[in-house]
């Protein structure tokens, strides 16, 4: 709060029109906008990422083929105005097939990120508010699903998802990815545990659900923001990986790993069926992180690369 | 300072065994071992396929924490790990093929590290210098790269190059040329050549996120007091940022090893896959494919012991960093 009134202090040093139109301290969302505002880093991000998105939806209504389509007079072309990706070794449309493979790696990137830090917000505050044995198991349980990295147990578990869809994928993906966060939810929620207001709720009777929903969670939101953006990233590289090694999305569903294990046999001869889903894939990546990074400055502005 | 070492250490081998033996009834509950003779054309009399199954441990008829208990009696009494699918002993295929793996994670992490730790520095020293913004928008590019792109994009790179100048400066399939005989020293060149192209993609995927931690946490120790201080003594600002500065950066990076650890053999094991090497990642996914559940909880094992042992090395170095942990 006392880093919001200098700044208000600072906007109206600034601008005298704005202290008739500024009368309250800006709020914290407002502080973090500004902050956001000001950095090329979180534009960069944001357009390209827009921009993705908005290609990932666009794009297959654009190009005149689809998926399952086949031009047998142009066979293994390298990008043409026919082809704007070019075609692999049965005529079929690389753009296309990049598009379905980008909606279907967003889609499960989006959902696996956003769950996956669902269950981090709720294991990490309930054993660091709860305590005591609930907590101890619950960290214990985090240490041994940390001894083998997921990507192992994830390989090891596809036998049961693979002959599912890839909505499964989406959860198994999810359950494996909360470790570290409900590590550091579970050291915030133990130290906003005792503070005042929060003793407060819990005197007046409020249940430990409404506490933590309320009062807790709220108060890491910030965190969790963060989480949410990073761990998008780690999902749809976790989805690619693990479809790039066939254990992921199988056929006929397509998604960026599918399309690119199909791409590297052929990488060092027709090197644009490997070189286009992947810069769509880079691209897209490093969009998220650098949203991510920006959004970790705007917020906690003591923390990283932008102290003085 | 040993008593402390050595109770994390107990503390991370009891979670390794167990962690092994939840693959391992995972993995037996899930695969279907009988599918690999059920399938076999003409198809072998039921006797003879119970026969096998049976050999593996891996018999329908018994329960699967019975299993368990069978596989973890061969594991004390023998130091077996069972046989896999092709009746060769999971302990022989480890030793044959971590040679290789260790080779690659061993010399990619040292190297990443170190190189992760000085851009780290570096960057921290030369905060918003151009030399700084290359360095953090190139480890986030690559941090942003799945780590089988970086290989197969380092192998379409290396064949360029080799075209352009028209001799196979770098062979980069396999773990060394097939049929090679010569002196050790060829040998040697040989693999070392070999090793160019997935130990690079390793050192980058490692130095990218390490650099982009060493940096931050050397901004904090850059403005701190003690540097003043030593400063104020009359310490050279070099002396001063090495000697009080990167020391007490190196802290927090010690656990933050340990954590990245499970990644970075992750990502080796995917770079051998991409760069067809005959080394533990290509075990465990011919395990899953083959239902091979000795081979996989073999590889499982072999995984924790590296976090184990990743873990207890961080541990020594944060003891040893930290006077606080010693006491």
């Amino acid at each position: 709060m006392v880093i919001a009134q200098q700044e208000a202090v600072e906007v109206s040093l600034d601008d005298e029109q704005t202290i008739t139109k500024q009368r309250r301290p800006l709020s914290r969302n407002g502080l973090v906008w500004r902050r956001l505002r000001g950095m090329p880093r979180f534009w960069v991000g944001a357009i390209a990422f827009g921009l993705i998105v908005i290609l990932s939806i666009v794009g297959p209504f654009v190009t005149p083929w689809s998926i399952t389509d086949r031009d047998i007079y142009n066979m293994g072309m390298g990008p043409t105005l026919r082809h704007w990706f070019g075609t692999n070794s049965i005529g079929q449309d690389i753009f296309a097939q990049t598009m379905a493979g980008l909606q279907k790696s967003l889609i499960i990137g989006l959902v696996a990120g956003i769950l996956g830090t669902l269950l981090a917000a709720v294991i990490g505050s309930v054993a660091g508010y709860v305590g005591g044995t609930t907590d101890k198991v619950i960290s214990w349980f985090t240490h041994l699903l940390l001894v083998v990295p997921s990507f192992f147990i994830l390989i090891l578990l596809s036998p049961l998802f693979k002959s599912l869809s890839w909505v499964a994928l989406t959860f198994f993906l999810a359950i494996f990815s909360w470790m570290i966060m409900a590590q550091v939810v579970r050291n915030q929620t133990r130290s906003l545990r005792n503070r005042d207001f929060v003793r407060a709720a819990r005197y007046m009777g409020l249940p430990t659900r409404k506490i933590l929903s309320r009062h807790i969670l709220p108060n890491i939101a910030s965190l969790l923001i963060i989480d949410v953006t990073l761990g998008i990233v780690s999902m749809i590289m976790s989805e690619t990986s693990l479809s790039y090694f066939g254990f992921g999305v199988q056929k006929p569903d397509v998604s960026l790993g599918t399309l690119l294990a199909d791409g590297t046999s052929a990488a060092l001869t027709r090197p644009w069926l490997f070189v286009f889903p992947a810069g769509v894939l880079i691209v897209l990546l490093f969009a998220i992180s650098l949203i991510g990074d920006a959004l970790r400055d705007a917020i906690d502005p003591t923390s990283g690369a932008n102290r003085a | 300072m040993t008593l402390y070492v050595l109770r994390r250490f107990v503390n991370y081998a009891i979670l390794s065994l167990i962690a092994t033996c939840m693959a391992y009834v995972l993995a037996s509950s899930i695969f279907r071992p009988g599918d690999a003779f059920y399938g076999r054309n003409p198809r072998p009399p039921q006797a003879s396929i119970d026969a096998s199954l049976a050999q593996l441990g891996q018999s329908p008829d018994v329960p699967v924490i019975a299993r368990l208990w069978h596989w973890l009696v061969g594991l004390f009494t023998q130091g077996s790990l069972g046989i896999t699918i092709g009746k060769q002993p999971v302990v022989e295929e480890i030793i044959a093929r971590s040679g290789a793996s260790l080779r690659l994670l061993l010399i990619g992490s040292i190297i990443g590290a170190v190189v992760g730790v000085l851009l780290g520095v570096w960057g921290a020293v030369r905060q918003y210098r151009a030399s700084d913004q290359i360095v953090t928008y190139g480890s986030f590019l690559i941090f942003a790269t799945p780590t089988f792109v970086v290989g197969v994009l380092l192998m379409i790179g290396a064949t360029a190059l080799n075209n352009s100048i028209g001799v196979q400066l770098i062979t980069f399939t396999g773990e060394y040329s097939a049929g090679i005989s010569g002196s050790w020293w060829d040998l040697t060149l040989d693999r070392a050549v070999h090793l160019l192209l997935p130990t690079l993609a390793l050192v980058l995927m490692s130095a990218a996120s390490y650099s982009r931690y060493q940096r931050s946490v050397m901004l904090d120790v850059l403005g701190a007091d003690y540097i003043r201080t030593a400063r104020s003594k009359g310490l050279e600002r070099g002396p001063a940022l090495f000697r009080h500065g990167v020391r007490i950066a190196l802290i927090p990076m010690s656990t933050f090893f340990a954590y990245s650890f499970g990644t970075l053999v992750a990502g080796s094991a995917m770079l051998e896959i991409v760069f067809s090497w005959r080394g533990m990642g290509q075990f465990l996914l011919q395990a899953v494919n083959t239902n091979d559940v000795n081979a996989a909880a073999g590889s499982t094992l072999f995984v924790a012991i590296l976090v184990l042992l990743s873990s207890t090395f961080s541990e020594i170095i944060y003891a040893a960093l930290d006077p606080r942990v010693r006491s």
